[in-house]
Parts: structure tokens; sequence; C-alpha cells
């Protein structure tokens, strides 16, 4: 089987994006996960939020197991856009930890503004220290949120926290909120250096947030 | 049937039933038909809060016959025998399952081959049009029968599919999940020109006699032969013909018009199977059926306004070589739906066979209704 664009590396345990991204969900609101995986993250905002979920996900084996775990979830590549989704018709739009195995990553970012009156962005930091001392002694980084080898990975995009930044300025796109952490951890000091993992709220600039 | 039984089986032997309805069914058309028959199977045991039974309506050809054998010595059982049955993923041993033979038919059910009271005649042309409508309404007769209020689920592919799509808006307070396969909302202007050549295959054939051939005692065998032909090559992809048959033939070229490349002789095989044991006058309104079919038409176009009221749970499957009902249309259904915030899953099986596909035992596509069918609650079954 191909690369499956969801990473792996932590489906088992509890993601540590989860709490974040959960206080960013209001209570009892319409949710699209995008790349859902197994769905565990739609399970734990329904169990602990009641939102109104649904899952997209392109991977059979992932597709049965948001079937089996009562997530409503729809077969379809990213790549493809949101054509099947209404102008603002969720509350919130989330990619956990994709965003860097998207070829068109320009593209589902606009998509999901537009889809989504709020999105939550989630991805692996290459900004992180330990990925920089591997690249200074001459390896591409391999860490537990990044576990492919330079060959085999479906990470096509990997970012720093300051190239996302710049993007989103570029693309004239609010960012309400980030948070970074690293093993579960807030960072606050020197994010781009010390942060694993970065958390974003953002909004389309159009619709200035309250 | 034994208990605690864990191996998936069959049905077993089935024997058909009818329920006759004495009553003025009202269709589409405004046609009045004076009384019905239709002609149906059960598999599994109704529960005793009536809360687990699913209907499967058929497609184009279908018939009440899904599962299970008449007689050992049947060659096949029943058209969809490899979902229906005990631990397979439509579950007699959870599921109260119904199967019947659409009004119109030519299975039993009263239809252009059955006698017209009031002339004492077969129908023939005089057999009015029948939709999509008209079917889930005398499903819901059927229902109604069978003492069952609401169903768990309404299943189909293609036609079928539309049957349930229709079962959600109609009754909205009658089903509480439909499984809406291989169809679409609507055909597309090529589905319809298709379903136009094989209804003139019929009407041209010199045997047609206007639809009253029964009373010349002949069958437009030709004409339906051709139809069936040609709706078989739009039933499979091109991947698939060319996996199956490719350029290959039966002998040396002979440099004549008989079937020498096995793709035409499967499709006169098919093409005479047909002709010998299906109608004329059904087939034409089974195709029509399938053109008229269109619950956005009131809604100038807009299936979401059209599924505002609908309030069952769906599961939508489509599959990737499929381009009859191709993937898009049934997300278009799929869409629909999520603008009125409904329950949704969409699965999209990446399959060579085409349209067909739906009818095939593919693992994973029987993986994903088992895992929906085994989400569905049903109260105590097989209450004692």
């Amino acid at each position: 089987m191909q690369n499956n664009v969801n990473i792996t590396n932590s489906t088992q345990e509890f993601r540590q994006d989860f709490a974040i991204i959960s206080g960013w969900v209001k209570f009892g609101s319409k949710v699209l996960d995008l790349g859902c995986g197994d769905g565990a993250l739609l399970q734990f905002l329904r169990s602990g939020l009641e939102v109104k979920g649904y899952g997209v996900e392109k991977d059979d084996a992932n597709w049965l197991a948001c079937m089996n775990n009562g997530v409503n979830v729809i077969q379809m590549d990213l790549e493809d856009g949101l054509s099947g989704f209404e102008c603002q018709s969720f509350d919130t739009v989330i990619l956990s930890q994709t965003l860097q195995a998207m070829h068109n990553t320009e593209r589902i970012v606009l998509e999901m503004l537009r889809v989504g009156r709020e999105v939550i962005v989630t991805f692996p930091n290459f900004g992180y220290w330990r990925n920089r001392i591997q690249i200074l002694t001459g390896n591409m980084p391999v860490s537990k949120i990044l576990p492919y080898q330079w060959f085999d990975t479906p990470n096509v995009h990997l970012c720093t926290i300051n190239d996302f930044d710049q993007f989103c300025k570029n693309h004239k796109i609010s960012v309400l909120e980030r948070k970074v952490i690293t093993d579960g951890n807030q960072i606050d000091f020197m994010p781009n250096f010390l942060g694993n993992l970065a958390i974003y709220r953002l909004k389309a600039n159009y619709l200035k947030a309250n | 049937m034994s208990e605690n039984n864990n191996t998936t089986g069959s049905v077993g032997i089935v024997a058909p039933q009818t329920a006759h309805f004495n009553t003025l069914l009202t269709l589409k058309s405004g046609a009045v038909l004076p009384e019905l028959d239709l002609v149906y199977e059960t598999y599994g045991t109704l529960n005793a809060d009536k809360s687990n039974a699913v209907l499967i309506c058929h497609a184009l050809s279908g018939t009440h016959h899904v599962a299970g054998k008449y007689t050992e010595n049947d060659k096949y059982p029943g058209w969809w025998d490899n979902l229906v049955g005990p631990n397979k993923p439509l579950d007699t041993n959870k599921f109260f399952v119904i199967g019947l033979n659409n009004l119109g038919g030519c299975h039993g059910s009263t239809g252009p081959v059955s006698i017209n009271p009031e002339t004492n005649q077969q129908w023939g042309s005089q057999f009015p049009i029948v939709t999509v409508e008209d079917w889930v309404k005398s499903q819901a007769l059927l229902a109604d029968y069978l003492g069952i209020e609401q169903l768990a689920a309404v299943i189909g592919g293609s036609l079928g599919g539309m049957q349930a799509l229709q079962w959600t808006i109609a009754y909205p307070e009658r089903v509480r999940h439909a499984l809406v396969i291989a169809s679409a909302p609507n055909l597309t202007a090529q589905n319809i020109a298709f379903n136009e050549v094989a209804r003139q295959a019929i009407i041209t054939d010199p045997e047609f006699h206007g639809g009253d051939y029964y009373a010349h005692n002949v069958l437009p065998r030709r004409g339906l032969r051709i139809a069936r032909m040609l709706g078989h090559i739009t039933y499979l992809s091109d991947d698939a013909m060319g996996a199956k048959f490719g350029r290959k033939l039966k002998g040396d070229i002979k440099y004549s018009f008989d079937a020498e490349f096995e793709m035409e002789s499967y499709l006169r095989y098919q093409g005479d199977k047909f002709a010998g044991e299906f109608d004329a006058n059904t087939y034409l309104r089974m195709t029509r059926a399938l053109d008229y079919y269109d619950p956005a038409l009131n809604f100038d176009g807009d299936l979401s306004a059209a599924l505002n009221k609908v309030t069952a749970k769906f599961l939508v499957v489509s599959f990737t070589s499929d381009w009859r009902f191709s993937p898009a249309r049934s997300r278009e259904i799929v869409k629909a739906l999520l603008d009125n915030e409904r329950t949704v899953s969409y699965a999209e099986v990446t399959a060579a066979h085409g349209h067909d596909a739906f009818l095939m035992p593919d693992a994973h596509y029987h993986n994903i209704l088992r895992a929906y069918l085994n989400s569905i609650e049903v109260g105590i079954h097989h209450a004692k």
C-alpha cells in the first residue's frame, strides 16, 4: 500500500494536539476534520463537546476504522479541493498533521478558509532544534513526529513556524491564535527553535475575528 | 435454522409470497390501478418490536428473489445472495430482509403481463407508466401489510438506490437508514440516450405490435435482446471488458459476421438469455422510470431543498469505474445531505467492474456495507 497521508506515528496514543484543538472548538458546533485517519479526533470532540462532526479520508482502511468508530466519513482526496462543501458551512475545519503531506498546500488552506468560519491547522515544525541538529550533522531529520526516511516519506511540504507565519501574511490570513508545543508542553520562548508541533487557529482576513 | 451459527451461510430454501391489495392505487401519471399484487420474499425473522426490517429495492431487471434457492437443484441463488444471509454483510440473524418485485414487473407483481380485471385481457400496452415514486408508494403498502411501521433500512443499487432515496423523501418517518449504492439523483442526458436506444430497439421490433404482442402470441425478442446487449456494454467498464475478453477470438478469423470474438458471443448469450425470460413492456417501463426520476425537479433543480425534510441516516457508495452512475453523481447526493447537516458517510470504492460492481462480492465493498449495517441499532431480535 502507498504511504498513508495521515501520520500514523501517534494514532494509538493520545495525540498531543488534541487537547489544544478541543479548547478551540465550541460545544455543539459543526466540525470538518480533513485527513481524519481513524476518526480519533472526531470521536474525542464528539464525546467531550457533542460536535456534529464529519471526517474526510481517502484511505480505505482508515475509512472503515472511522465507520467502526461511529464517525461520519466522506471518502475523497483532499488534493481535489473541497468542492462538495458549501462556503462557510462549518464552524471549524481542521487539518491535523496533514498539511506537510499535501501537494497542493496553498489550495487546501484557502479551501479550508472558504468552507470553515474558523480553521485549525497543525504541523510538525521543521525548525525545531533537534531537526536542525540532524541537518547540521548531515542527515534528513527522523523523529517520532517525522518518522519517515527521506525516500519513503509522504511529507513533501515541510515548513517552519516562520515559513507558515509568512504564508499567512502573504495570503492575508488572520492568525487568531497560535500554540507551539513540545512533548505536550507549551513553548512560548523561541517557538521556532524549541517547538516541535505548531497549532494555528485561522480565519479568512475578509471576515475579521470578533 | 440452527441458533448460534457463526458461519457465513445461505438463507436456504425460500419461497415467494404474494400480497394482494384490493385497493385503488393512483399513480403519479394520474392513472389508477384497480388492484395490485406484489410478490415478495423475506429472510430472517421480524423481531418483537418490528424494528429490524430492511427493504431491498431492485434495479432494472431485478426481482423479489434476492437470496437463497427455490430448490436444492437451482443453478443460481437469488441476485444479491452474496450480500444477504446468516453472518453475511446484511445479516439475517439480525435483520428481517424483504425483497419484492416492483409494480410493472414481470415476475409476479402486477404488470403488463397481468390480467386487467376490467377487460379480462392482459394489460399489454394499456399498463400505465410507473415511476420511482409509485414504486415507493406500493412498497409502503407492502410494509403496512407486513405490519412494519418503520424500516430499519432501505437498500438499493442503481435504480434501487433511487428508490431508497425516494423512501427518505416520501416517508421520512418510516425509514431510519438509507443505503444508496451506485446511484444518482437523476439520470444524465447520456443515460437517457442509452435508454432511448434500448426502447427504440424494442418498439421497432416488428413483433412488438405496439406493446400488445401477447395477443399475437409473439414476443419482440430481437428488440429486447439488443436492448440488453446495449445495457450490458454500459454496465461494464472498458477495462473490465478488456480484462475479461480483450480481443480474444473463439477460433480462426472466418471473415464473417458470426460471433467470432468472445466479446460478441458473451453479448449474444446475455441478450438471448434475457430475451427469453424478461418482458419487453416491463423493460420499457423500468427504463422510463429511471429517466423520469428527479426529486429536485420541483425545487428548481436544487437537490438540497428536495432533501430538506429527510431525516434518515445515509450511506452512499459509488465505484470508481462506474461511468453510468459515476462517483460525481453520488457526491451530489452527499453534498445535498451535508447542506442539510444530515448524518451521512460516503465511500468511493476502487473497483474495475463498472456499474456492475455493486453486485460483486468485493471484500472492501462488503466490509463497508457490513460496518454500516452493524452500526444500525435494532430492538431485541429473535424474540420467542
